[in-house]
């Protein structure tokens, strides 16, 4: 994979992008209840899938730095978790602004990957502020990894715990037709999905190698 | 029994070893001396394994359980009495005859008296002398010991060229000083970093 | 077996270090109580007692915050977890007896805070206690391994309540739920659940928090 260089994924991302949108606001037909704004929906699962993977990869690379001692897979790490956060701001607004659309408020709690996502942007911005709070050095990058993996164990915990909250809560329900998946609407979500996913490859590759040459010019100047 | 090829160590943007080859034999005896921050911490601390460089390689020859670090700290519990705390690490380190063992220790290094008060009670120079009782006590066959005259009294001082003298030619010593002179008699080889 | 042997020499340590130094434990009861009282102002008139069950468990959790920033002040101040990691017992074993210690103190303080409770907002059920039992141990070891991560770092204080508390949510979710609803068995077994699987991340993974 690293062999695809980044002016291909540049150019790749723009293209699936653009077809992206162009299906979903052009060809796809109305949601039967919600009308043209559901669209959005089409965007905001492709952002939460691909948030997960970017946690998932984070956690992958923070078990190869741990257990195999790779020297690269720290950084790896980072970015991969970097770009999860960013991509689970962005199911936060979106989630927001479609809920706003279907239910007429900015936020529910009955919606679980709503609430799931809150939980996880609070940890992963704990990783943050742990990472910048310890020395750049092996330290640094032992309780980053450890704390990532933390988070991927926390992810269906406490996607469990959120399901088996909505018996606590004052029950509020809202009902939502799950879309039909015909045609034009199954190679809409595909292709945003594909998308989404290579335009945070790309994102992830870029920041990889900003910091990369960050790390070797810092080398350079203390050598 | 320690065999160091390049290394080097930094923290952030501050590298504090640089490019470090040396050689310490079994049952060697090496001094290291060198202004304050020229790394003679950083240095011990890599040996005994409690960190690792950032390039280079560091070979250490000798088990954990055989290893006594002596570091600035006496690294010692303050809210423990000097018995509890040689119990703690005589059990972790599975030293057999404990009592007998921390005992003797403690009579070696005169806190037998003392050896009920907590250690906040103590003067600085008995904190060391704890100290070194700790490091002794499960006869490491490796001892790295950390500018230990500092902090020691002329009598502790006294007792520690004594059981210095004891132990030359049997164990490894990496000895850090600021004060070269008191440990001619025993180097072997050295090491002076800038 | 060994392992053991390290744990309970190391969580004897632990607790002779707090009857020694008396200071947590005292502050801890003193924290619950006073946060009781703020409930009761807090709670709008005409709550139900479901809502003051809930609120336990916020008391629970912050309570067990303030043991939890006391945990490794030895260790850190004196640097004498320098010293524990260089032994040869395995450095999971420091982990578990520190928890251990932290449960004591934890369960010492709801056996006082739960009466209380139960005295000022009346009554207690039996699956409110069994949740507390299951919760504690997901709170003690969860927290005493981020309070050692914490500890490490420049901010220390700062960041323990921010690393502890998103693992928490289960926990209290989980608690509120065998508090408040008629069938918790559902909510026993997920907090079940929770202990078994951190526990066994946090025994896996402290090697390399306290090791470069």
């Amino acid at each position: 994979m690293r062999r695809i260089s980044l002016p291909v994924l540049a150019v790749a991302s723009l293209v699936l992008v653009t077809t992206a949108l162009a299906l979903v606001f052009f060809v796809v037909p109305d949601d039967a209840d919600q009308g043209f704004s559901q669209r959005i929906f089409y965007f905001h699962v492709s952002i939460a899938f691909t948030s997960y993977l970017c946690f998932g990869a984070g956690a992958w690379k923070a078990l190869l730095h741990l257990w195999r001692r790779d020297p690269r897979a720290d950084l790896e790490s980072y970015v991969a978790v970097h770009q999860g956060v960013i991509f689970g701001a962005l199911v936060l607004l979106t989630g927001s602004i479609w809920a706003k659309i279907s239910w007429g408020h900015w936020w529910v709690w009955s919606e679980d990957q709503l609430v799931l996502f809150l939980v996880l942007f609070l940890f992963y911005a704990a990783y943050f502020m742990l990472r910048f709070s310890v020395d750049p050095g092996p330290q640094r990058a032992n309780l980053s990894a450890v704390y990532a993996l933390f988070g991927v164990v926390l992810v269906p915990v406490s996607f469990l715990a959120i399901r088996l909250s909505h018996r606590l809560i004052h029950p509020e329900v809202f009902t939502r037709h799950g879309p039909n998946f015909g045609g034009w609407i199954l190679a809409a979500y595909l292709v945003s999905q594909v998308a989404v996913i290579v335009l945070a490859y790309t994102l992830y590759r870029v920041e990889l190698a900003g910091k990369r040459l960050d790390v070797r010019i810092r080398e350079l100047r203390t050598a | 029994m320690i065999a160091a090829r390049g290394v080097g160590r930094r923290f952030g943007d501050k590298r504090v070893l640089r490019a470090l080859d040396f050689e310490l034999p079994d049952r060697g005896f090496m001094t290291i001396i060198g202004p304050n921050g020229s790394g003679k911490t950083t240095l011990l601390r890599l040996c005994a394994g409690l960190s690792r460089p950032s390039e280079g390689e560091l070979h250490v020859d000798v088990a954990r359980e055989r290893i006594g670090f002596l570091a600035h700290e006496p690294l010692v519990y303050r809210e423990l009495t000097a018995v509890e705390n040689l119990e703690l690490y005589g059990k972790l380190y599975r030293v057999r005859e404990r009592r007998e063992r921390i005992g003797m220790l403690l009579e070696r290094f005169g806190l037998w008296d003392a050896r009920r008060e907590r250690v906040s009670s103590y003067s600085r120079g008995m904190q060391q002398r704890l100290a070194l009782c700790r490091v002794l006590l499960h006869e490491p066959q490796l001892l790295i010991l950390d500018e230990p005259y500092t902090a020691l009294d002329g009598e502790g001082a006294k007792l520690l060229d004594a059981q210095l003298a004891e132990l030359v030619g049997e164990r490894t010593f990496l000895v850090s000083t600021h004060d070269p002179a008191r440990t001619d008699q025993f180097a072997t080889t050295g090491l002076a970093l800038a | 077996m060994t392992y053991f042997a390290d744990v309970r020499a190391l969580a004897r340590k632990d607790l002779l270090l707090e009857l020694r130094a008396r200071d947590t434990l005292p502050s801890m009861l003193l924290f619950v109580a006073a946060v009781f009282v703020v409930f009761h102002f807090s709670l709008p008139s005409g709550s139900s007692t479901l809502a003051a069950s809930g609120l336990l468990w916020v008391a629970i959790v912050f309570t067990a915050l303030l043991g939890l920033g006391r945990a490794f002040v030895p260790e850190r101040e004196q640097r004498v977890l320098d010293a524990l990691v260089l032994a040869p017992c395995d450095r999971s074993a420091i982990w578990l007896a520190k928890s251990l210690a932290t449960l004591a103190f934890l369960v010492a303080a709801e056996i006082v805070a739960l009466p209380l409770f139960a005295l000022f907002f009346h009554g207690l059920r039996w699956s409110t206690i069994a949740g507390v039992a299951l919760a504690d141990l997901g709170i003690c070891g969860v927290g005493t391994f981020v309070g050692a991560t914490a500890v490490v770092t420049r901010a220390r204080e700062l960041l323990l309540p921010l690393l502890f508390l998103p693992l928490a949510i289960p926990l209290i979710i989980g608690g509120v739920g065998s508090s408040t609803v008629d069938a918790p068995g559902r909510y026993l077994g997920f907090l079940g659940l929770y202990d078994l699987l951190f526990a066994l991340l946090c025994w896996a993974a402290f090697e390399y928090v306290v090791v470069e």
